[in-house]
């Protein structure tokens, strides 16, 4: 494997206030129109898609090499939601970069529809892989990123995991294997939300020390808050050319809603009527 | 067989730079000479099956024409719902490579015996299955596998496996061979025990029992045509497999059977019980639950005589 070979970007220039600005709208705009299709069609996790709201916008509108006008080129970089039960955000974020229509998210979780409320593979869509068993998306990361080091065709892998997904052993032998092989193009992406499906991640299977046990694999740790814009970039700006790389981005489960915010409830719970026009009125003030 | 598989795969992987060699850590001297002269294009991946096939995933949607090793039960069974989701419903490159059909490690153990693989595999959607015969067939399907468009799942013996056929066959995917024709009753084999089902034949004809064997190197897709014929012509059907009976050719030629007008005997031949209580080599094992020529012998007369 050619190890000197690096395609991480390291150069990103500082956002401006008005910048970040911009994004946080779009962030909004993203939640809204999430909180829609979560409501309309009454599916359940609505808190595990406002978490990463923020690392999806920066993904997609900042950092991917990802165009939809040419989805198939070899070289695009790779995104993976492996916890694909967030799908809303990441239908929302393509539909928002132009990889869908709107008309596509009409057709999410409905008969004869479109779109499951797991990803399905669409490479057109943005739909690298389907995903929705958790455990799987770090390693097919790590083989796209593999296959870029064979090929000498320099893109990355960006593989987004949910916390409470890193009971799965399988993620563990892939974090092995791209810490072995030095994968520095894998980037993997924690959100540590600490809500797993029925408690707090620590009750369950405590993760800590999260960020010293992928170090101890041979990752570049960084952990920042994952729903600050600035922080987000700089990590995405700072990744080591010498080893796989993981951000480990402490988040809310339910991120922007204050009844949701941090409630294990809103992992499955849809809003009713009242609750959609409380939560629309908290996204847009 | 093994080493006919991977001698044949071994001159393709260096004319093709699309593919990739993964195993999870099993195989000794096995992958040297690929190791030695392309390391970029195959991987140790460490003991740790999941991840391989993941890996393999990965690599094939990016356009590489991937190969998976391992003992049978740990690639199938351990890595199940990564070849379910990652690479039949994606359908993808890659070629899952088993060794150790039925009771080929002997003492090693239930572990190690790959006797419900055939079932698992046959449920998946885009999963082509082969189940080669001999060391020239498992030639055959090295080279045939590298134009296949989509996941194959090939069951290999190990070593010391016989040879059914004396020259290079005419082996077609889904094309089972006729091995010989016969007018009372039929045999469809699969892998070792086509060579098996040779020699059940040939005691059968010293009986007076005229029968057809057939060479069923392929369980998905199904030769279902052969079937059909020989459920035409013959009174006695029989399924031989070193495999569970329940899920494996048997029972894929039960359903085509049960849809067709056939009206005469037929009955699976296979393992029927949890094999754990025996201790031996692979011979001894197929003595025990069955499988050798004069067990099946018996058993096909039996049945023809109830």
């Amino acid at each position: 494997m050619n190890n000197a070979m690096s395609n991480i970007k390291t150069v990103v220039e500082e956002a401006s206030a008005f910048e970040l600005d911009k994004y946080t709208a779009l962030a909004v705009r993203i939640r809204k129109t999430i909180l829609d299709m979560i409501y309309r069609t009454k599916s359940p996790h609505i808190g595990p898609s406002f978490s990463i709201v923020e690392i999806l916008t920066a993904l997609y509108f900042r950092f991917l090499n990802a165009n939809p006008d040419d989805a198939h080129n070899p070289v695009r970089d790779r995104f993976i939601l492996s916890k694909g039960h967030a799908c809303a955000a990441l239908y929302a974020v393509l539909a928002e970069r132009g990889f869908m229509g709107n008309g596509d998210l009409d057709g999410f979780a409905v008969n004869g529809g479109r779109l499951e409320q797991h990803p399905n593979h669409d490479v057109m869509c943005g739909i690298e892989v389907s995903t929705g068993s958790l455990g799987h998306g770090l390693s097919i990361g790590a083989g796209m990123a593999l296959s870029s080091k064979i090929d000498r065709r320099p893109y990355n892998a960006y593989v987004l995991l949910g916390d409470g997904e890193l009971n799965e052993g399988s993620v563990w032998e892939s974090v092995m294997f791209a810490g072995h092989h030095k994968l520095n193009n894998l980037i993997a992406i924690i959100d540590y939300n600490k809500i797993q499906a029925l408690g707090c991640t620590r009750d369950i299977i405590d993760l800590n020390p999260l960020g010293r046990k992928w170090e101890s694999f041979g990752w570049d740790v960084q952990e920042i808050d994952g729903h600050d814009f600035e922080q987000i970039f700089n990590a995405m700006s700072s990744l080591s050319p010498e080893k796989p790389n993981v951000i480990i981005l402490h988040t809310i489960k339910g991120k922007g809603v204050s009844f949701m915010q941090d409630q294990v409830l809103w992992h499955y719970r849809a809003p009713d009527e009242l609750e959609y026009k409380r939560a629309l009125k908290e996204l847009l003030l | 067989m093994r080493a006919a598989f991977f001698n044949t795969l071994e001159e393709l992987y260096h004319q093709n730079e699309e593919t990739v060699v993964l195993t999870a850590d099993l195989g000794f001297k096995l992958f040297d000479n690929i190791k030695s002269r392309c390391s970029e294009r195959f991987y140790d991946v460490g003991i740790a099956e999941a991840n391989m096939v993941g890996l393999a995933a990965g690599l094939a949607l990016s356009g590489k024409n991937v190969y998976c090793y391992s003992i049978i039960p740990f690639l199938i069974m351990r890595a199940f719902e990564q070849i379910r989701i990652d690479v039949a419903y994606h359908n993808l490159n890659v070629k899952l490579v088993g060794v150790g059909g039925g009771f080929t490690y002997g003492f090693e153990g239930i572990t190690h015996f790959g006797l419900e693989d055939l079932a698992l595999m046959r449920s998946l959607p885009n999963m082509t299955i082969v189940i080669p015969a001999d060391p020239f067939e498992a030639s055959c399907i090295a080279r045939l596998s590298q134009e296949v468009k989509g996941p194959l799942y090939i069951r290999l013996g190990r070593s010391g496996d016989p040879f059914v056929h004396d020259r290079q066959p005419d082996f077609k995917i889904g094309k089972a061979i006729t091995i010989s024709e016969g007018s009372d009753i039929a045999i469809f084999a699969t892998g070792n025990m086509v060579y098996t089902g040779r020699q059940v034949s040939e005691m059968l004809k010293q009986r007076g029992v005229s029968a057809s064997l057939y060479n069923m190197h392929t369980l998905k897709p199904l030769d279902t045509e052969i079937i059909n014929h020989a459920a035409s012509l013959h009174d006695g059907i029989f399924s031989l497999e070193e495999h569970n009976i329940n899920g494996g050719l048997g029972s894929a030629i039960s359903e085509v059977l049960a849809e067709t007008r056939y009206n005469g005997i037929f009955r699976r031949i296979g393992i029927t019980e949890m094999p754990r209580t025996s201790v031996g080599d692979s011979d001894f094992l197929r003595q025990h639950y069955g499988l050798t020529p004069e067990k099946i012998y018996n058993t096909i007369l039996n049945a023809m005589e109830e």
